[in-house]
């Protein structure tokens, strides 16, 4: 039996790192385990994706914190504090950062850390902590979601230029930004941010999306597990910004199967990354994947990643309107046809 | 060694940390017990323990809690015999606790010091504040005593006891005045490990361990001695008491040339010349140095002379210690022995100046018992009264005795404060921070400045919406000044809704500056400010400033917390510190008081240190007064005479002006006082809608405060409502043609918003409108509190055809439990109400010390109300640890006098009647109806009694009450029943009579903030369990399960209140004891309580409470008497618990110590789980197969 791993390279690079191959895991609550990152690594991950640090939770646990030894104090002769003084400092970041040590210390592949700020200052001292602690590089995970109505388009994807060139100059690990679909002109974001100094952008982020109980007549948070079908929207973009940005190209969000990973790399991704496949399948299926990458690349005689990545870019297809406005209409036909 | 003074770190601290300190540092085994005054001294030793701080010798102490102060006692008296250098902290009843085991360690020449914030021992009421009753009681036990003044002096007295015990081998009482020195903050210098090592000799630190049991040189102690030779054995110890003088002088000396503070058996103050003096000891000695200081520099002839060491008495040196120029001596004792020739000092200064054969007048008079203010001019008055002719003997000072005349009067003016002092006073709301600044203010200005600075804070007696005062003085001289501030130079108000309540500026001088924390700016403050407040700005020319601290605070991300904006603004206006220096130290303060909260609440704090000195203003007063509103009148004026002439005194602020005359003679007081107090706390209050409400009575339910009441009443009671008094079709099947009201008390609410939470109803078109919805207080004031009176005049729904066992019909009983002080939102208050309005007219309650008691019972007013028949609970308190048994007393009163009363009716039947005798003695009392019947057939009993005039006839009229069933609830805490009333209640749980026991469970101490019981569940923070409770919960009801014989239910009302209804009627109608444990969420849980009742939710969803009943009236059904009510865990134990900071503290700063803990919490609940489930599916006894 011929040994695949011997005649087909799997390696990739992504953010200049040197990875094995194109399997990585994305941010995701399994993270949170040393125990899961060193699974992740077992079964063939070329990287790992931290969980996010939220400045916002990490402030809003201190406040709370802060308010319930307050208000339960003072209140009277016999009780001038309620709860007993801390024994320790509240971790905050610390947990988050010697978690980062952690898995360094744990696993040889790269280890990004994730992380989400409210402030500019948070921004930035959360990503030199995490530098320090040993992450190979950030993923800045922008969830931002512009309920304001008197704030414009511009000024959002502003914010996110500023944020990105204050974090690039403080930090010399390399960074990448992961964005939401919904932005005006998508080519148009991922340019700036190119321009500002993005070593990688990761398409896209899946965000909370509430739901209703009826019963209860309560919003209730929600997160559906990706479906393979919310891929297509990743191949789409990265299709069409391969080639254009000098960022590495990261596609997350509805990969499940190997010809997934295939159809990634050929939009022009660097890498793979997915979580809900290995919530759905356990962190063994990426050995799976792995195997059946090799197996689909042999059967149809490809020798390395690098040979299929952009190769079904927008700029590497004979139709590139393909990947334009045309195509809808064309779906449209085709559906009215059946 | 080192003897120079100026080389000791300065510290900041009060009077119960500085003998923490070092009773920390020179002692191997701690035993504490919580108990106010005292609770932080054990609670300063657990925290340096469970950090790691060591004592002299490099090892770290072990401190132990124990369930009592009796247990704290024993065990220390263990570790003792066993070698141990070893203390305890204690006062009031845990002192007297402590006694039969301090005639013991005294009898066996134990070395050991207790240090005591000495507190008023408990007569007519209970009281937590400070004087000598305590200590005194324990006078005779053979321990040494010595008595510390101040908070350097208790500093310095407990290394010198500590000394002088090892030495001496007689054990010392070392203790200080409650609160007004052990929570008095004051610069001192702290005592360095060098000077702890160069006092304490260790050769008898190994002596004490040579005296030790050890197996390996075994010797019995503790012997049973006989009438041949006890008494002499007794007398063996003498010579040790005859060298304790001299030893503890010997250890003063040693100290002085360590430290400069020079210190003696009997220190004197005055002029060398004296010809009057005063003896006395504790704070109260602080300010009569003040005092004489004052006077003696303007000539006066006197003197004082403090005692320090009150046990063994050294006549030879009192007398010594005596000016022999003085002719009349005033003994002021802070205690009282009624019944005795004198006051305990008083008799020993007598029986020192007899023995030695000197001869002068002596009076003896009484002060500050329960830490009633002592001034100097008090003092004054003292040394005034001795020169008259013939001096009043056994007087009393500083209240006015209009019975037996024994108080002298004192010139109120009279004042000794330095001209050059900072004299501030700060009101604040409790939880608003302001205390906390305060202290964070004293520490600025006692470290960064070379000022000396005292710090005493008062607190009202609720524990909501309670306002909070802070006395600071700053000054270049050393501060005795042992009293409260009449005269203040700086005044803040830092909530502006005060100004309508209190006359916050009656103690402004001249001159004076008032910092007003206003939500309207400089140009718009001044009209919105009361009369009273505009003419004594005016007239005491006061530089006011204003700043709105809520919005600086607002948008500084610090929600409600003014506490560093009020502070800088105080910082930035008295000039204390440069601006900057003052900026620089408050963020130095901030890093170091919050810093382990986390850096974000550090920043937030910065931030708004930095947004404040931009928003505050110097406003520009006008010369004239412009305003028309005026304070509030204390209570309405349809309260009744004992309210106004009593309680509207100590509600505003007059209570020491209260005559001996006006006093109930016995502690007894008339119930139904709290309506009157209207405490206007809230900002926002409920409002119903009553199209959408459907009337299912949660709300009413769930109310702490029965602020929320319902009624169905006939359509004709309408005419005359007010116009905004709303009324619907009640929702009643057989009340259709009736109407429902839901009515707000807007003046008694204290705004927790648990009854918007519990609201069911949601609007079909806007889902976050309910059928209640929290609005704006003030605005609805005036209408809702005319709709509330209105409300109260409609009648009561009938009783008698209301089911009991529903929710919907509970809301119509009334409830005899109402707007008591409790904090807002608590959990424990809806089962009491709950407790009233099923059972209330018929109701004793023996209530457990504790917060129960405190909102239970604390002056000035009580919740505990009476029905429209007069009838209500009757309610007492004994102490902590008894109250078990004094509620089966109570029982017993009741079934011995029904006993004797049936006999009685039985012998007297023909002449009272056989139907009505025969009704009387066969009668059903087990529903409403017939309690109402056998109240019927009572009062025509009485109506024949009347007529026959026999001794039978006026025993059984006098017994005649006891033929109507009566519910004996025993209430309490968890500090009581899982630990320190244990023995008692499970006595009582086995003696099978008919009592009813409620515990409410917080898992924690809370009346004493916050100290771990066997309740704290595993994994919790609690004082005393810093680190996380090592141990599991105690499982209370199982244990009381296990009798067979005891109704148990195991209840939380947010997670079924049809349960907690059903558990309340069968304990209630278990003709035996019950026993009813409540899960009672607490502020101590660190969570905002007006989620509490989906916490209790959570509790039982997580299978951590679950709810269950054990009925032994079963048993007799054959059936299974275990009832296990909830369902199984439907959600994780960390989704329950990660909700509450006491979790999360340690989640967040111990994250492997949280997760070790919570993986063995979840062994506990899944060990519990099938257990209970196991018992739940066992068959009953078989006889249903009968």
């Amino acid at each position: 039996m011929i040994d695949l791993t011997k005649t087909i390279d799997l390696s990739t690079t992504y953010l200049g790192l040197k990875l094995k191959n194109p399997l990585v895991a994305s941010s995701s609550p399994m993270c949170q385990d040393v125990g899961n990152v060193r699974r992740m690594e077992d079964a063939g991950a070329s990287a790992v994706v931290l969980h996010s640090l939220f400045e916002e939770q990490i402030a809003i646990e201190e406040d709370e914190l802060d308010r319930a030894i307050q208000e339960s104090s003072g209140l009277y002769a016999e009780a001038t504090t309620q709860l007993p003084e801390m024994m320790g400092q509240v971790l905050g970041p610390d947990g988050y950062l010697k978690h980062i040590g952690q898995c360094k210390k744990a696993v040889g592949i790269p280890i990004v850390a994730s992380l989400n700020g409210t402030s500019l200052g948070g921004w930035v001292r959360y990503a030199r902590e995490m530098e320090q602690a040993g992450a190979d590089a950030l993923e800045l995970n922008i969830y931002y979601l512009p309920v304001d109505g008197d704030v414009s388009g511009e000024q959002v994807e502003q914010k996110y230029v500023d944020l990105v060139k204050e974090v690039v100059a403080q930090v010399k690990i390399p960074v990448a930004v992961k964005l939401g679909p919904y932005f005006s002109s998508m080519s148009n974001v991922a340019k700036k941010l190119d321009a500002a100094g993005a070593s990688g952008l990761v398409l896209f982020n899946r965000f909370y999306q509430p739901d209703y109980d009826l019963e209860e007549l309560e919003v209730v948070p929600n997160l559906i597990l990706s479906n393979p079908h919310e891929l297509l929207l990743r191949l789409h973009w990265i299709a069409v910004l391969y080639g254009n940005v000098k960022a590495d190209l990261a596609l997350t969000g509805g990969v499940h199967s190997a010809t997934d990973v295939v159809k990634a790399m050929m939009a022009g991704a660097r890498v793979a990354m997915m979580t809900s496949a290995l919530l759905k399948r356990g962190v063994s299926f990426l050995d799976t994947l792995c195997t059946e990458l090799l197996v689909w690349m042999g059967e149809h005689e490809y020798d390395s990643i690098r040979q299929m990545q952009g190769s079904m870019s927008r700029n590497a297809v004979p139709q590139p309107e393909a990947f334009e406005r045309a195509n809808y209409m064309k779906v449209l036909r085709s559906y009215s046809m059946r | 060694m080192t003897n120079s003074s100026t080389t000791r770190p300065k510290v900041t601290i009060d009077g119960n940390e500085a003998a923490a300190y070092v009773a920390h540092k020179i002692n191997e085994v701690i035993a504490i017990y919580p108990i106010t005054p005292s609770s932080n001294m054990g609670e300063w030793a657990d925290q340096w323990s469970a950090e790691g701080k060591t004592n002299i010798w490099g090892t770290v102490p072990t401190v132990v809690e124990m369930q009592s102060e009796g247990g704290a006692a024993g065990a220390l008296h263990g570790a003792l015999q066993a070698g141990s250098l070893s203390t305890t902290f204690t006062a009031s009843q845990g002192l007297l606790l402590m006694i039969p085991n301090m005639f013991k360690i005294a009898g066996e020449l134990t070395p050991t010091v207790f240090h005591i914030a000495a507190r008023t021992v408990a007569a007519q009421a209970l009281s937590i504040f400070g004087d000598h009753s305590d200590v005194m009681a324990a006078r005779s036990t053979g321990f040494a005593m010595l008595s510390s003044n101040s908070v350097q002096e208790v500093m310095d007295f407990a290394l010198i006891s500590q000394a002088a015990s090892l030495e001496s081998r007689i054990p010392f009482l070392h203790f200080f005045d409650g609160f007004r020195t052990s929570h008095e903050v004051a610069k001192v210098e702290e005592l360095t490990v060098e000077d702890l090592k160069a006092m304490i000799d260790d050769g008898l630190v190994r002596a004490h361990r040579a005296r030790a049991l050890t197996p390996d040189s075994p010797v019995i102690r503790g012997t049973a001695q006989n009438p041949d030779v006890f008494f002499q054995a007794r007398e063996a110890v003498n010579s040790f008491y005859a060298a304790v003088p001299t030893i503890v002088q010997q250890q003063m000396d040693k100290f002085a040339g360590l430290t400069g503070r020079q210190y003696n058996l009997f220190d004197y103050v005055g002029a060398p010349d004296a010809d009057r003096i005063i003896v006395m000891m504790g704070s109260g000695a602080e300010v009569a140095h003040e005092t004489v200081e004052h006077l003696a520099a303007r000539g006066e002839k006197i003197g004082l002379l403090k005692v320090r060491l009150y046990r063994p008495f050294d006549i030879e040196k009192f007398v010594a210690a005596i000016p022999a120029s003085v002719k009349t001596i005033a003994v002021l004792d802070r205690c009282k022995e009624p019944g005795a020739t004198g006051e305990p000092l008083y008799c020993d200064v007598i029986t020192a100046l007899v023995e030695m054969g000197v001869s002068k007048k002596v009076v003896g008079g009484r002060y500050g018992l329960s830490s009633k203010e002592f001034t100097p001019a008090m003092v004054k008055a003292v040394y005034d009264g001795l020169l008259k002719e013939t001096p009043r003997n056994h007087f009393t000072v500083g209240i006015r005795d209009d019975v037996t005349f024994t108080s002298i009067d004192f010139d109120p003016a009279f004042s000794t404060e330095e001209p050059g002092a900072v004299r501030a006073l700060f009101y604040g709301l409790g939880a608003d921070g302001t205390v906390g600044a305060n202290k964070n203010s004293i520490k600025i200005i006692g470290e960064e400045t070379p000022n000396f600075a005292q710090g005493y804070f008062v607190y009202d007696s609720k524990k909501s919406g309670s306002i909070t005062t802070s006395h600071l003085r700053f000054g270049p001289r050393p501060i005795h000044s042992s009293y409260l501030i009449s005269k203040a130079n700086f005044i803040a108000c830092h909530q502006f809704v005060f100004l309508e309540k209190l006359d916050m500026l009656k103690a402004a001088e001249c001159g004076a500056t008032f910092l007003l924390n206003s939500p309207y700016g400089p140009a718009e403050v001044w009209d919105r400010l009361p009369l009273p407040v505009q003419q004594t700005i005016i007239g005491k020319k006061l530089k006011f400033y204003v700043i709105d601290g809520n919005e600086v605070a607002k948008k500084t991300g610090m929600g409600g917390r003014i506490n560093t904006i009020m502070q800088t603004c105080f910082f930035a206006i008295s000039g204390v510190l440069p601006r900057e220096e003052a900026i620089a130290a408050i963020k130095y303060s901030i890093q170091k008081t919050y810093g382990k909260r986390g850096e974000s609440v550090v920043q937030k704090n910065f931030a708004a240190v930095d947004a404040t000195l931009d928003q505050l203003f110097e406003v520009q007063v006008p010369e004239a007064v412009s305003s028309t509103i005026q304070l509030r009148p204390v209570v309405p004026a349809a309260a009744p005479g004992f309210v106004q002439n009593f309680t509207a005194r100590i509600i505003a602020g007059e209570g020491d002006d209260l005559p001996v005359s006006a006093m109930p003679i016995d502690g007894t007081f008339p119930s139904a006082t709290a309506q009157w107090e209207k405490r206007n706390i809230a900002l926002d209050i409920p409002v119903w809608d009553e199209q959408l409400c459907i009337q299912c009575g949660k709300c009413v339910l769930v109310c702490p405060h029965s602020v929320i009441r319902a009624k169905v009443y006939d359509d004709s009671y309408l005419a005359g409502a007010p116009s905004t008094f709303k009324a619907v079709p009640a929702r009643w099947k057989d009340m259709k043609e009736k109407k429902y009201t839901l009515q707000v008390a807007p003046e008694d609410c204290t705004g927790c918003t648990l009854c918007v939470e519990v609201c069911p109803v949601k609007s079909k078109s806007e889902v976050r409108h309910k059928a209640l919805n929290m609005a704006p207080q003030l605005p609805l004031r005036d209408s809702e509190a005319a709709n509330w009176d209105f409300f109260l005049n409609i009648p009561d729904t009938d009783r008698r055809p209301l089911s009991m066992s529903q929710v919907k019909d509970i809301q119509l009983l009334q409830p005899l439990f109402e707007f008591s002080g409790a904090c807002t939102g608590c959990g424990e208050t809806p089962y009491l109400k709950l407790l009233t309005q099923l059972f209330g007219d018929r109701t004793m309650i023996a209530n457990a010390t504790g917060c129960s008691s405190i909102y239970g019972a604390n002056l000035p007013t009580t919740p505990y109300c009476t029905n429209g028949d007069g009838r209500g609970p009757s309610w007492s308190n004994s102490l902590f640890e008894d109250n078990a048994e004094f509620g089966l007393g109570m029982r017993l009163a009741v079934d011995k006098q029904n006993e004797y009363a049936r006999e009685l009716v039985w012998r007297m039947a023909s002449a009272l009647g056989e139907n009505l005798a025969k009704g009387i003695l066969e009668a059903d009392q087990s529903s409403e109806a017939g309690i109402f019947e056998q109240r019927e057939r009572v009062r025509q009993l009485r109506e024949k009694l009347a007529a026959l005039d026999t001794v039978e006839s006026r025993d059984l009229a006098s017994l005649a009450d006891s033929l109507v069933k009566k519910s004996v609830w025993i209430v309490g805490g968890d500090g009581w029943a899982y630990d320190i009333g244990y023995g008692g209640l499970d006595h009582v749980m086995a003696s099978g009579r008919n009592v009813n026991i409620l515990v409410l469970d917080t898992e924690v101490y809370s009346n004493t903030g916050g100290q771990a019981s066997k309740a704290t569940p595993r994994a919790a923070v609690a004082k005393f369990a810093a680190g996380g409770k090592p141990v599991g919960k105690k499982d209370l009801a199982m244990m009381a399960a296990m009798y067979g014989t005891v109704y148990v239910a195991r209840i939380a009302m947010g997670s079924s209140d049809m349960h907690t209804v059903k558990a309340f009627l069968e304990a209630e109608a278990w003709d035996g004891p019950s026993i009813i444990i409540a899960y009672s969420h607490c502020i101590a849980h660190g969570y905002d309580l007006a989620m509490g009742l989906d916490q209790q939710k959570a509790a039982v969803n997580s299978g951590y409470w679950p709810l269950f009943r054990y009925n032994p009236a079963l048993v007799a059904q054959g059936r299974n008497p275990f009832q296990l009510d909830s369902k199984a865990p439907t959600i994780a134990l960390k989704d329950y618990i990660y909700n509450e900071t006491r979790y999360t503290m340690l989640a967040k700063s111990n994250p492997e110590e949280a997760k070790r803990l919570l993986v063995l919490a979840e062994g506990d609940v899944a060990s519990r789980w099938k257990l209970y489930s196991d018992m739940a599916a066992m068959s009953g006894n078989g006889a249903e197969k009968k």
